[in-house]
């Protein structure tokens, strides 16, 4: 299935290939660099690149291009879908996945790899598996093995390789024994020029991290299930029981894991906790131009909104921007033309605003296309749906 | 030598003890370390900067005896190979650390022999008897990676050594290095393709392995070996199905894609006569008993195929996408896909600004095809805003989307046509260009009364210079050149002056306009025309020379032209079809993305018209193996069980003949018959056919286990509620009872009847049931009555699935003319169902239901007769008597109609005139309702 894997930078350079059946050259990675040059944006390089025998599948994480060398027929997002867990464990097991974090520890790189496909396979993607097989690097441990002469490899079979659990291991023991839930939900919205929203519909995941002895069997119950749809669990979650009874029953991984996302549709009434009044104009003929963006909080429900970050992705003929935020710190960039604007939190008595004037291209005057009203938000400790 | 070792493993130790007590130093150690670090790292990065002395530096590395030293020599290597660099001629001297104790250095040798072992193939064969050693480790572990590596080093000469091993492995004890052979069998292949029928062996043999763990592998390996040998699958078919939900997800992938080419080849098509739902098995029952009036053969569902769909279905859950692709195709095998189920999700496919380009265009190729006539409006505006787009080729998509709504609805057409119209005279090229391209198409589509656009193209004309536009407006011109005969020739006279400064597309269609309007007004144009054709004629294009003297031996009349020319209008002015695209290839897959067929696509084949032979999936049941998995099976605890498929579904293959029916069914089936004549003639009752015997059988009655029957229950309490008072019903009234009967639509439904009156002086007509709150509230409702006389009533039966939950089923009654919100309020005993069990189940049950599940209550009861209690009891809930031989203790059964959660109820009589009464289920919030009631309905008799 999967032949090869190549990590490419933002700058384009081939940092680290992996072969697992005979090898492909890396002259291969032409094709993708043509395909990137084609694309205006770094995401708008296509999933699917076909080359005269191979076939590229690439994901773009981190700044770093994942591309996979296939050379036949296999459903391509089986493909994307392994490499997102490439990423997610090198994530787990580095704490970031950069492209210095990944030199750093080629090695454990490499064994991990190894580990995960077999003959382009996938073979163990369970991070519990992967973990004792092999240890992940810590300072400490690296300082015992350099003195001992002890390895980062495990000798034995990963206990959840044959066991009908295989996503926990035994013998785990702690002290304190905690879990953990995070329920994060972010909304996504359209709202068109006039304000109204188009649709609105909230994406959530909760992720857990659970650190317990043994082999606990947890259950999770919610006040109004109805409001899930589309969920999609962990492996370790019965279905029969969320079927019957919309209860969360499993035997929890060690660690960090998500359990479970869902997705509240659009027919369901969204609540979105911001709005913005935007008032930006082009003047025909000269080089300036107005901005002016005001926030507000929205249906809050006595919650206050945190860190709200504001960006907006302005036209090509701007070529700076002088504006005034009543808080907050606005940053512009006149390569990306993106202006992002940090304001922190809202205050419903004193409305953060942020005005003053832009400087246009001599030529662009002709660009009176309506200002791009595109601005994500994010807002922490917001109420959560469930 | 033993002094060294022993001296430093009590180093070892006191480092251990020293950092583990220095845990809280950590942050000070760390800081101290990442200096250490760098420099470290320097150290390694520094001589690979320079190639040569590096090596000669990790040959000595390698060589020398200090384990730390190699494996930190294999580490650099391993950073050599990850960046790409040639580190082959170090093969010799790594080599001989294969048979390191070492597991971290034997694994990085490993990761080298992989990869250099193809380029130095006689040293190569130095390390296998390592493996060969390796293979027969008592450590399971140790014998898979060593035929991983086996396989996976590509030398031809260790052909028969692999195959031997991969033998060997097949029936190895461990489930996991089965598993490794199962890779090891396309590894094999793709290196000897002429092993494929020992292989094949191999394959069949582990086909038939009961681990989750192999299946994946294996027919991964069927897939790349033999994907033709389907008669290997026979056997295996139901085992597949029903390890499904416990493999690996990635396997599932595997296993769902081949089933599904599978089921192509061996089951009948599902829709052949029209859409089969099978989640309303009603709906199911009533096409197919009406048809069943008609014509005499129907299409009934393989059980096999139906065990696919079912297994599958749960897997909708899972987290990985890839999976539930494959699922989406398996299950489209079932149901016709229908544009109109994606219609209310039309919203998710609303392009957002943060979307990359390849996702926009294809959220606007699902808008553009669900638009219809209802929703083309938002849909429509929806586009306006995306033309404004700044991402122009997104602008362009749109445009284009624009112009399929447009073909495809045609009351929209000139709306959209005009849109387009107007778009031309945007300021942006690009824009411009793909409006006059569609709008080109769309004219050629509808051949109409347009001249009026064309006439404004052609004014345009001379500011658009994006070539293909300017083409296209030419090719309109030739085409429709009779609908604007003044602006034709003169835009001809234009392209003639400009002609050598056009682009090569361009200049083709002057020629052709040229042409078509030689043809028509041949009075005008001769001799521009002419002019044109020399032009071409000395082109420095060998297209644009070649269509040049192609036109000209076509129009030109002259002695010796041929017996095309008398064709040439036939042939220029012909009648143009627009063209139509479309994908065929199987979902999700490599070539359907790319919409080209790549190496090793396997197409899905037609349904067959006659299903082959089913009883080739047939297995003799075989005890449980012991000697295989035993590692797996070991493990198998209690909380796992209910993850599994349940039971059930074996039962439900070997029902294979029709009249193999539950008795059950048939009690019920009776039961419909009696009370259909209670009815008056009035309603059209669905006539009750014998085939519908047939259809039953592939309904599962959920998870009961053989020893827990449920019953008709022998107690009818004839408690009638009222649902519409007739006062208020304008002259309808309605009564409900429970008729404790199991519900015939659906297992999970309570079946409810209906006495329908009208007490008005008018004829009501059009009874049916309305709207429903909330809306995901399932009801079987009544066929409709289309009259009812006054004074007359009539009784009608209705189920509805409470879910297991006291509340109220809200739904709207309606006559012709009115509607009533009515509620059926169930009482919790109503959600039973009786269930038969002997005394000695019924304790076993009870003792599994302890703690958490049990609910019970000290009570004073009146009276200790036993048919008292009884009918008390069963007053209240729909439970089933257990017979017993114990006078002090009554016991009942039941499960809830919705989970099939059992329900059990003891009644202990203690001293005279108290009594334990016990609830065990589940269900403990309907544990207590249940109590309350239960108390209520004893103390006050």
């Amino acid at each position: 299935m999967i032949h090869s894997l190549f990590l490419i930078n933002a700058s384009g350079d081939i940092f680290l290939e992996k072969h697992w059946k005979s090898v492909v050259s890396r002259s291969v990675c032409d094709y993708f660099f043509e395909a990137q040059e084609r694309a205006s944006e770094p995401e708008n390089v296509p999933p699917v690149i076909p080359t005269p025998h191979h076939y590229l599948i690439s994901v773009l994480r981190h700044r770093i291009y994942f591309v996979a060398v296939i050379q036949s027929e296999v459903p391509p997002l089986f493909v994307i879908e392994f490499l997102h867990r490439v990423v997610d464990t090198f994530q787990d097991y580095f704490g970031v996945c950069t492209e210095a974090a990944i030199k750093d520890n080629v090695v454990v790189v490499y064994e991990l790899l190894e580990e995960m496909l077999d003959n382009g396979f996938p073979l163990a993607t369970e991070s519990n598996i992967l973990k004792e097989l092999i240890k992940p690097p810590t300072i400490l441990r690296t300082m015992v093995n350099t003195i001992t002469g002890s390895t980062n490899v495990g000798e034995q079979l990963p206990t959840g390789q044959l066991s009908v659990v295989p996503w926990r291991r035994t013998g785990v023991k702690y002290t304190n024994n905690e879990a953990y839930f995070d329920v994060v939900e972010e909304i996504d919205a359209i709202i068109d020029k006039s304000g109204s929203t188009i649709t609105a519909e909230i994406q959530g995941v909760i992720d857990a991290c659970v650190k317990l002895t043994g082999m606990p069997d947890l259950t999770l119950s919610f006040m109004n299930p109805r409001l899930l749809d589309d969920v999609s669990f962990h492996p370790c979650v019965r279905f029969k029981r969320w079927e019957a009874e919309r209860i969360l029953s499993f035997i929890p991984p060690d660690g960090n894991f998500r359990l479970l996302s869902y997705h509240v549709s659009s027919q369901n009434l969204v609540a979105i906790p911001v709005y913005v009044k935007h008032n930006i104009t082009f003047r025909e003929g000269s080089s300036q131009g107005r901005f002016d963006l005001t926030l507000g909080p929205k249906q809050t429900m006595g919650k206050a909104v945190e860190s709200v970050l504001v960006s907006s992705q302005l036209p090509r003929g701007v070529l700076n921007v002088n504006l005034n935020p009543s808080q907050g710190t606005y940053t512009f960039d006149p390569v990306t033309k993106l202006l992002s604007w940090d304001v922190g939190k809202i205050n419903p008595q004193k409305l953060p605003s942020l005005k003053g004037s832009m400087s246009l291209q001599a030529g662009a005057s002709k660009q009176t296309r309506t200002p791009p009203s595109t601005s994500s938000l994010r807002s922490n400790k917001w109420p959560s749906q469930v | 030598m033993e002094a060294g070792f022993f001296s430093r493993s009590e180093a070892v130790g006191v480092v251990k003890i020293a950092l583990t007590s220095a845990e809280n130093l950590q942050l000070t150690l760390r800081t101290e370390l990442s200096q250490e670090e760098q420099a470290l790292t320097q150290n390694t990065c520094g001589p690979k900067d320079d190639q040569k002395p590096g090596n000669e530096d990790l040959k000595e590395m390698l060589e020398s005896n200090k384990e730390s030293l190699k494996l930190e020599a294999m580490k650099r290597i391993v950073g050599l190979i990850a960046k790409g660099k040639n580190a082959s001629e170090l093969f010799p001297a790594v080599v001989k650390n294969v048979a390191s104790k070492n597991i971290e250095l034997k694994k990085l040798v490993y990761v080298y022999l992989v990869r250099y072992a193809e380029e130095q193939q006689d040293l190569a064969l130095l390390s296998i008897s390592t493996f060969q050693r390796a293979l027969k480790d008592p450590n399971q572990f140790i014998r898979a990676s060593a035929l991983r590596v086996l396989s996976s080093i590509r030398v031809p000469i260790i052909v028969p050594i692999m195959m031997l091993a991969i033998k060997e492995a097949a029936s190895d004890l461990s489930p996991y290095v089965r598993k490794t052979s199962a890779h090891a069998i396309q590894k094999l292949y793709s290196l000897d393709p002429d092993q494929k029928e020992q292989l094949i062996e191999v394959i069949e043999k582990l086909l038939k392995d009961k681990s989750t763990l192999v299946a994946g592998s294996v027919v991964m390996a069927f897939e790349e070996v033999c994907p033709d040998r389907i008669d290997l699958i026979h056997k295996n078919y139901r085992k597949l199905c029903n390890l499904l939900v416990d493999v690996e997800e990635w396997g599932q992938v595997v296993i769902i894609s081949m089933l599904t080419r599978y089921a192509r080849t061996q089951f009948t098509s599902p829709w052949k006569d029209g859409i089969l739902d099978e989640n309303s098995e009603k709906a199911f029952y009533e096409s197919d008993s009406e048809r069943n009036q008609t014509e005499t053969k129907t299409y009934i569902m393989d059980p096999d195929h139906r065990l696919l769909l079912r297994n599958t279905k749960p897997l909708l859950q899972s987290r990985n996408t890839a999976v539930l692709q494959n699922i989406a195709q398996c299950q489209s095998e079932k149901y016709m896909f229908s544009i109109g189920m994606f219609e209310p999700f039309m919203k998710s496919f609303y392009v957002r600004s943060t979307d990359p380009t390849h996702i926009k265009t294809l959220k606007l190729e699902i808008l553009t095809n669900l638009a219809n006539e209802a929703n083309i409006s938002t849909i429509l505006r929806e586009f306006q805003t995306y033309v404004k787009s700044q991402d122009k080729s997104f602008a362009a998509a749109t445009i284009q989307a624009i112009g399929r709504c447009a073909t495809n609805i045609s009351e929209v057409a000139d709306t959209c046509l005009n849109g387009l119209v107007l778009l031309l005279s945007n300021r942006d090229e690009t824009v411009v260009a793909e409006s006059v391209v569609v709008i080109k198409k769309l004219l050629q589509t509808q051949p109409s009364q347009h001249s009026e656009i064309i006439k404004h193209m052609a004014k345009l004309f001379d500011n658009i210079t994006v070539p293909m536009a300017r083409a296209s407006i030419l090719w309109l011109m030739g085409e429709y050149c009779e609908k604007v005969p003044k602006i034709a020739p003169d835009v001809l006279r234009k392209m003639a002056k400009s002609f050598t400064a056009e682009e090569d597309i361009v200049k083709l269609q002057i020629v052709n306009l040229a042409a078509k309007l030689y043809l028509t007004n041949s009075k005008q144009t001769k001799l521009l025309t002419q002019y044109i054709l020399n032009l071409g004629k000395y082109d420095q294009n060998y297209d644009i020379r070649d269509r040049t003297r192609f036109i000209r031996q076509l129009i030109v009349p002259s002695e010796k032209s041929s017996a095309l020319n008398k064709y040439a209008r036939r042939i220029l002015l012909a009648s143009k079809p627009a063209p139509v695209l479309e994908s065929a290839f199987k979902l999700g897959t490599l070539s359907h993305s790319l919409n080209v067929k790549a190496t090793g696509y396997q197409e899905l084949s037609d349904w067959p018209t006659v299903a082959p032979d089913t009883s080739v999936r047939n297995v003799e049941v075989i005890e449980p193996e012991s000697s295989s998995g035993s590692e797996t099976d070991s493990e198998d605890s209690d909380s796992d069980e209910d993850m599994k498929p349940a039971p059930i579904k074996t039962n439900n293959i070997k029902t294979k003949s029709k009249v193999q029916v539950k008795p059950k069914k048939e009690v019920s089936l009776l039961d419909l018959d009696d009370f259909s004549q209670t009815t008056t003639n009035i309603i059209k009752q669905p006539v009750v056919s014998k085939s519908l015997l047939s259809d039953l059988e592939g309904l599962s009655l959920s998870n009961m286990s053989s020893s827990m029957q449920v019953t008709t229950s022998s107690f009818s309490p004839v408690k009638t509620y009222d649902l519409l008072h007739h006062m208020s019903g304008k002259g309808l009234a309605a009564k409900y009872h429970f008729p404790r009967q199991p519900c015939l639509y659906q297992p999970c439904m309570v079946a409810v009847q209906l006495i329908l009156t009208n007490c008005s002086d008018h004829t009501l007509e059009e009874i049916h049931i309305g709207d429903r709150t909330p809306a995901s509230l399932n009801i079987h409702c009544f066929n409709t009555i289309e009259r009812l006389e006054p004074g007359a009533s009539v009784t009608v039966s209705m189920g509805i699935d409470f879910s297991d939950s006291t509340q109220a089923a809200n739904f709207q009654l309606c006559t012709k003319t009115d509607q009533f919100n009515v509620a059926i309020q169930p009482a919790v005993g109503e959600l039973l169902m009786p269930s038969t069990m002997t005394e000695e189940d019924f304790c076993k049950e009870q003792s599994k239901l302890l703690g958490m599940n049990e609910t019970s209550a000290t009570i004073t009861i009146p009276t200790t007769n036993f048919s008292a209690i009884n009918k008390d009891i069963l007053s209240v809930a729909n439970v089933g008597v257990v017979s017993s031989n114990q006078n002090e203790t009554h016991r009942f059964a039941g499960k809830t109609v919705s989970s099939g959660a059992l329900v059990l109820v003891s009644l202990s009589l203690q001293q005279s005139p108290t009594a334990l009464l016990t609830i065990n289920t589940e269900k403990s919030v309907m544990a207590s309702v249940l109590l309350r009631a239960l108390t209520q309905a004893l103390t006050k008799a």
